[in-house]
């Protein structure tokens, strides 16, 4: 049997038109060199941001304040394990082990959303988290369930659906606390002050400045571009706040007839490069905590590995 | 590089292999693939499968096979394989043509 | 607050500490699949918890407003985790207790059968988790056998209170000792593990949790449990 070298250009020309006719690109499929590094970073960030977010608000499941509560916060916490699974799953799809991107999480060679570097300070933060934080994530995820790499498509379709509870949760514990006792509404106010600026960072920097975002969008991994949809979220949380009886941290915050959406202030990207570059209030803790865990970990993994050696089982 | 093969036998020893996760939605059903994960064997694969993947009540049923396990049809050859079908319409119910009135045909 | 003693107060006091310990767990199980396992039995003991403790009474007085000598759980669910090792055993030995007490439960007429034949298919569950990693860390490496026997034999002491009589429960407490002295028996051998050869009780602890008495950890597991609750008196979350 002869084999054909299959000439770049051709298979080129079918990525291409595969991705111009909106269909999705397969893990078999030809694909540009590129094309698999920048979803392999992008799954990558992305599942380390789900299990790294695990940390801040697994910080309050054990004193939330009413058995309710506690069974949804564990839930919500137990969601994004599961998240994360499902992202690395798609990741595994490119050829990048699960082993191989938590070696370049733990050695810093990956990054992770910088929004889990700030500290939930309060109980009010695991409603902050929910409401703005887990707000920002789906409207970033949404378009992604159209992305143009299948398993990372199907997974956002997963996640998303798993994630509008996550959502929810986070507001009616807002709610609550904002129609509780003058403690409670000074502390639910007090989270939406702290959590406000960094959830529109979420989005990344602006388009301008977005090192990634122009190649993402051509290939159809991105669908929209970083400003685009930071206004949309903004948009959505002004009515938000207000029927929750809380203020957006923001003077500037102002209906603007002509464009028809909410204008808003400043972001500080200087606190934003500072805080993706290791200097957020958490960055040490949350990380090391992760590698801590890993290694705490390492004698299980080995000892179930070599038991399936031994019991002589079919794993490979 | 244009080809990416499921993850390999571990390169640690700790590192466990990668299984494909099918589940029953319901009865009637058939299984479908659900994802992937990573188990030192196929009890836990199992179990592992049904703590991730059916935890809203998903599923009725699983099935788990080790991803090096899977054959896949190779999408250099999809020509080869899948196109020769597309030129048999007569498979098709559609492809005859029956009197009008004619029922239950 | 005053606190009428129940069988389901006390069932549900296991069932709720034995959560908050798996709850702890959270970010730091040794792989992924661990942490979603892990909390999945958490959250099926919560469950049973609220129900439980719903029957005793208010679900959130109960367990954010009473002092710690009114708990009527297991000592041996209050201990810490440990390490992975520690927390198997824990859960090996309280599931496969739960489980034979929950089937039994379930064929009675008393007001908890219902929970009970719904909660004994998640335990069997549980149990059957506890009883993988047992195998698998027993019979892994020489470390994992290390801990799995370390952990087996520093809880040991606390298993002789999982049969003594519960005021109201009508159950053939030894018979059910027995059945379980024989399945974790078989199940240590198959995994390579001794059964440990001490007393199942301390000093003066058999039966002791069942009657308020605690150890040193539960008091600093209780104080952050309900620390954020009584910090608001009366308020609602």
């Amino acid at each position: 049997m002869t084999t054909i070298a299959p000439d770049e250009t051709a298979l080129e020309a079918v990525f291409d038109a595969t991705v111009a006719a909106d269909e999705r690109i397969e893990p078999r499929d030809w694909m540009p060199d590129a094309y698999r590094a920048s979803l392999v970073r992008q799954i990558a960030q992305h599942a380390h941001s789900e299990i790294i977010g695990m940390q801040p608000e697994a910080n309050w499941i054990t004193r939330a304040p009413s058995l309710r509560r506690k069974a949804i916060l564990m839930a919500k916490v137990q969601d994004e394990a599961g998240h994360g699974l499902y992202l690395y799953s798609a990741a595994e799809t490119l050829g990048a082990g699960r082993d191989e991107l938590l070696d370049m999480l733990h050695s810093g060679r990956q990054k992770y959303s910088s929004i889990f570097n700030y500290p939930t300070l309060t109980w009010a933060d695991a409603g902050a988290i929910g409401w703005l934080v887990d707000g920002a994530a789906i409207t970033n995820q949404v378009p992604l369930c159209r992305c143009s790499y299948g398993p990372y498509a199907r997974a956002m379709v997963r996640v998303c659906k798993e994630e509008s509870f996550h959502q929810r949760q986070g507001y009616e514990l807002l709610l609550t606390l904002s129609r509780g006792t003058e403690a409670q509404r000074a502390m639910a106010q007090d989270a939406v002050d702290r959590w406000w600026w960094p959830s529109l960072m979420m989005f990344g920097p602006p388009d301008d400045e977005s090192a990634h975002s122009a190649q993402s969008m051509a290939w159809k991994i991105k669908r929209h571009s970083n400003d685009e949809l930071r206004q949309r979220f903004v948009d959505i949380c002004v009515p938000q706040a207000e029927a929750l009886g809380l203020t957006l941290p923001d003077p500037d915050l102002a209906w603007n007839d002509e464009r028809g959406h909410w204008d808003f202030g400043p972001i500080d990207w200087a606190e934003f490069r500072e805080v993706l570059k290791g200097n957020g209030p958490c960055n040490e803790e949350r990380i090391s905590r992760r590698r801590q865990a890993h290694e705490d970990g390492a004698w299980v993994r080995e000892a179930a590995a070599a038991h399936a050696a031994k019991q002589g089982e079919a794993t490979r | 590089m244009t080809t990416a093969q499921p993850a390999e036998t571990p390169s640690r020893p700790a590192d466990w292999p990668l299984w494909e996760v099918f589940v029953r939605s319901r009865r009637g059903l058939s299984h479908t693939h659900a994802g992937s994960l990573h188990a030192p064997d196929a009890e836990m694969a199992l179990r592992n499968a049904r703590d991730l993947y059916t935890r809203r009540s998903e599923g009725v049923s699983i099935w788990v096979v080790p991803s090096a396990q899977v054959t896949a049809s190779s999408p250099d050859e999809k020509d080869a394989f899948f196109e020769p079908s597309g030129d048999k319409p007569y498979r098709h119910p559609t492809f005859y043509e029956i009197p009008d009135g004619v029922q239950h045909l | 607050m005053n606190v009428t003693v129940t069988p389901a107060l006390a069932l549900g006091d296991d069932a709720l500490i034995l959560s908050h310990r798996l709850g702890e767990w959270i970010g730091h199980a040794p792989v992924l699949e661990e942490e979603v396992a892990l909390a999945n039995i958490a959250l099926d003991l919560l469950g049973q918890a609220r129900v439980l403790l719903s029957i005793a009474g208010d679900e959130d007085e109960l367990a954010y407003l009473r002092e710690e000598r009114q708990f009527r759980n297991l000592q041996l669910v209050e201990q810490p985790n440990g390490d992975f090792a520690h927390t198997i055993a824990r859960q090996l030995y309280f599931s496969t207790c739960q489980e034979l007490l929950y089937e039994h439960l379930a064929a009675g007429g008393s007001e908890l059968a219902p929970l009970a034949a719904k909660a004994v298919k998640e335990v069997a569950y549980h149990r059957d988790h506890a009883e993988q990693w047992t195998l698998r860390l027993g019979d892994g490496t020489e470390e994992s056998h290390r801990r799995m026997q370390h952990g087996l034999d520093a809880l040991w002491r606390f298993t002789g209170e999982l049969f003594e009589p519960v005021d109201g429960l009508d159950v053939p407490w030894s018979a059910l000792h027995d059945t379980w002295t024989t399945r974790i028996g078989s199940l240590l051998r198959r995994a390579t593990l001794t059964v440990p050869e001490g007393p199942k009780s301390g000093a003066w602890t058999a039966g002791a949790g069942r009657q308020g008495l605690h150890t040193e950890p539960f008091g600093r597991m209780l104080a952050e449990m309900q620390h954020l609750h009584r910090s608001h008196p009366g308020a609602t979350w």
